[in-house]
């Protein structure tokens, strides 16, 4: 299948996610249908473990190219983004150039300056190379490096002082992702569509899990969805389990053989969907309530 | 616009473009952030998507026109307003954000008033007047007391914070710096010489201080201004300072007189609301929306100084707390009730706060002053409440 032929239309995007076992609903295919189609970067809101970071994937599977991740942490700088130059190399070059006889000072330092001794990090390459470009967490940086991604994402290029301007021949399809820990400027909102995920409903998580986990037993798995549902529905917990914790307990519990979920069992595979000490607890109790028949 | 809308669209003899830019603006006037760019994009995604579907319109607004999960909700309804038929979606219950509000009593009593105060926790020891003064309750003070207190407001000594800048100065050690190392080899021609190394440097950090100048607070409200004088001398132009009461007043500028009693009758000339009623929530409310969000309390260390005697809706206020908190570097809430033996935080208005505070500490003394100055320049990592 082609790339062209995948973009047709929302309906097709959803339609190819759907075969690389990303379910997305009509909102989110929208936008990223609109996100390729107006060079724009998507931004993914949401709790953690809705499927922002697998819906880059789905579309770099599709496009068959690599996703490129920049991990962002409090404190990153746009070198980390950008390029470094790879100082112990420059300095062994230096040592070769001074054993074989000097040359003018001159000469050596633009040598030293080259393609061959730069360190491409993700930005430059997304820029380089067609890819997916994930920005993940975009809300742990800092206001500088935001200032930094809204400079790139408008003009896809980069000045390298001693090698000139990179620049993209077209925008990759670009995610960035939030939790929303802090609120992210609105001059980077205003560059990007936005989009908030939601936990799916009870009959698109199941799909989910069935796509995703194809040998689970079937009784299994709606027990499980149902059983996340209804936590999330109804318990104030710490940390809301996501579609990712649940694959993860339907996962374990395939593991153990298990196929029917009863409180002894659930009770000792909780810790692949709940994460909080305090949530246990209240998790316990409630399974007592929802599987004693 | 990249290119006209396909098949024009007649809705009540408007062409589709004229009702597009219509429903963005409906949207502005519903408190969504609709800018010019932002029209323009959602026109541009309307023409790729082409007008044939409803729910391709409805999309097409939502990844542009909104901006967070909060905007949803009035996006729906301005949709079905402006375009008619059923409703797109049921709204979503995930902007119902965890309430963490904790439903406590509020105590009938009255608010300390500081009667009770100066013999608390005092210890008279062999200490010097001065330093048993810098331990007393300034709510229950003789005047003569004040005054001594007042000369010794000179004696704090403010560190403003800081944060990591964009440039990055040579230093003693951090990182290697590669560059400026190659170059200093290129200059011996390749021999190793001296590593070079740099390290980001620092620059102030935002300071904004909330005042609460209600009734429950006005024994306090006169010292709370002068530390905030004190403050703002230190550094002027990185630090904000606002009074909060039944409306939000901005007297920064009044702080900025060097000489505090000048300062201080300037500030109070400003202030319309002295001990009047509490509507912190409210205010707090308006300083996020005028002031914060635009860029005063982004990054900034916001210091609220206040008994969070909120009567009318503690719930609002704890909900506003927690959105400075997305905003701010660090929040921190002083109370001067906190530093009396056997204080808990019951009143409601601090209960719905206390998780979203990074400090909770205590503001009645010259002491516990100096335990605030030091919070703030980030020399204590906060201690929980």
């Amino acid at each position: 299948m082609q790339a062209a032929d995948v973009f047709a239309s929302p309906r097709s995007l959803a339609d190819a996610l759907g075969g690389t076992g990303y379910l997305a609903d009509d909102g989110l295919a929208t936008v990223a249908w609109l996100g390729r189609r107006l060079g724009r970067p998507i931004l993914l809101e949401g709790e953690p473990g809705t499927g922002k970071t697998a819906l880059a994937e789905g579309v770099a599977e599709l496009l068959d190219v690599p996703v490129v991740r920049l991990q962002c942490y409090e404190g990153i700088e746009a070198s980390q983004a950008l390029y470094d130059w790879d100082f112990p190399r420059q300095i062994l070059h230096l040592r070769a150039v001074e054993a074989a006889g000097a040359g003018d000072g001159r000469d050596v330092e633009a040598e030293l300056f080259t393609d061959r001794f730069l360190l491409p990090r993700p930005i430059l390459r997304a820029l380089r190379e067609p890819c997916v470009l994930l920005i993940d967490e975009v809300d742990r940086a800092d206001d500088e490096f935001e200032a930094f991604l809204l400079e790139v994402l408008s003009t896809w290029s980069v000045t390298i002082p001693e090698l000139g301007t990179v620049a993209a021949a077209e925008p990759p399809f670009t995610v960035l992702t939030s939790n929303r820990t802090r609120e992210l400027h609105d001059a980077l909102k205003r560059r990007c569509l936005y989009h908030w995920i939601d936990h799916p409903g009870l009959e698109r998580e199941l799909a989910i899990v069935r796509s995703r986990l194809p040998g689970v037993d079937q009784a299994l798995a709606a027990q499980v969805v149902e059983v996340v549902q209804r936590l999330r529905a109804e318990e104030d917990l710490v940390k809301t389990p996501g579609v990712a914790e649940t694959l993860d307990w339907a996962r374990a519990l395939q593991a153990l053989g298990v196929s029917r979920l009863d409180p002894e069992v659930a009770a000792s595979t909780l810790g692949a969907a709940v994460k909080y000490r305090e949530d246990a607890e209240r998790v316990r109790v409630a399974l007592d309530r929802m599987l004693t028949p | 616009m990249s290119s006209p809308v396909q098949q024009p669209h007649q809705v009540d003899g408007w062409d589709a473009a004229q009702t597009l830019g219509g429903f963005a603006r409906a949207c502005r006037a519903a408190g969504m952030p609709v800018t010019a760019d932002r029209e323009r994009t959602f026109l541009s995604a309307c023409a790729a998507l082409g007008l044939a579907r409803r729910d391709d319109v409805y999309w097409a607004g939502r990844a542009t026109l909104t901006a967070s999960p909060a905007d949803v909700e009035p996006y729906d309804r301005v949709f079905t307003g402006w375009f008619g038929g059923r409703p797109m979606h049921a709204v979503s219950q995930h902007e119902v954000a965890r309430s963490t509000t904790v439903q406590a009593a509020l105590e009938e009593s009255a608010p300390g008033d500081g009667k009770d105060g100066g013999s608390e926790d005092v210890v008279r020891a062999a200490a010097s007047t001065e330093e048993v003064l810098r331990h007393r309750d300034v709510a229950g003070l003789s005047p003569a007391d004040r005054a001594a207190l007042r000369r010794q407001f000179a004696t704090l000594r403010p560190r403003p914070p800081t944060r990591p800048a964009r440039r990055h100065v040579p230093a003693h050690h951090g990182t290697v710096d590669g560059r400026a190392t190659a170059r200093l080899h290129l200059r011996h021609l390749g021999e190793p010489a001296r590593i070079r190394y740099r390290r980001r440097g620092r620059r102030a950090r935002k300071v904004v201080l909330l005042v609460d100048v209600s009734g429950s607070m006005s024994a306090y409200a006169d010292a709370l201004l002068r530390l905030a004088h004190v403050m703002v001398q230190a550094a002027p132009r990185t630090t904000e300072v606002f009074t909060v009461g039944t409306r939000l007043t901005h007297v920064t500028r009044a702080l900025r007189e060097r000489d505090p009693d000048r300062a201080l009758l300037a500030a109070g000339e400003a202030v319309p609301d002295w001990s009047g009623g509490t509507r912190l929530g409210e205010s707090v409310g308006v300083f996020l929306r005028r002031f914060g969000r635009r860029g005063m309390a982004r990054g900034a260390v916001v210091v609220i100084f206040s008994d969070g005697w909120e009567r009318e809706r503690p719930e609002l206020l704890g909900e506003q707390v927690r959105r400075l908190r997305t905003l701010a570097h660090r929040v921190v809430w002083v109370n001067p009730h906190r530093g009396k033996t056997g204080y808990l935080p019951v009143q409601a208005g601090i209960v719905a706060c206390l998780p979203h505070v990074d400090a909770f500490v205590a503001g009645h003394s010259l002491a516990a002053f100096e335990e605030v100055l030091d919070v703030v320049a980030g020399a204590q990592r906060p201690g929980g409440p």
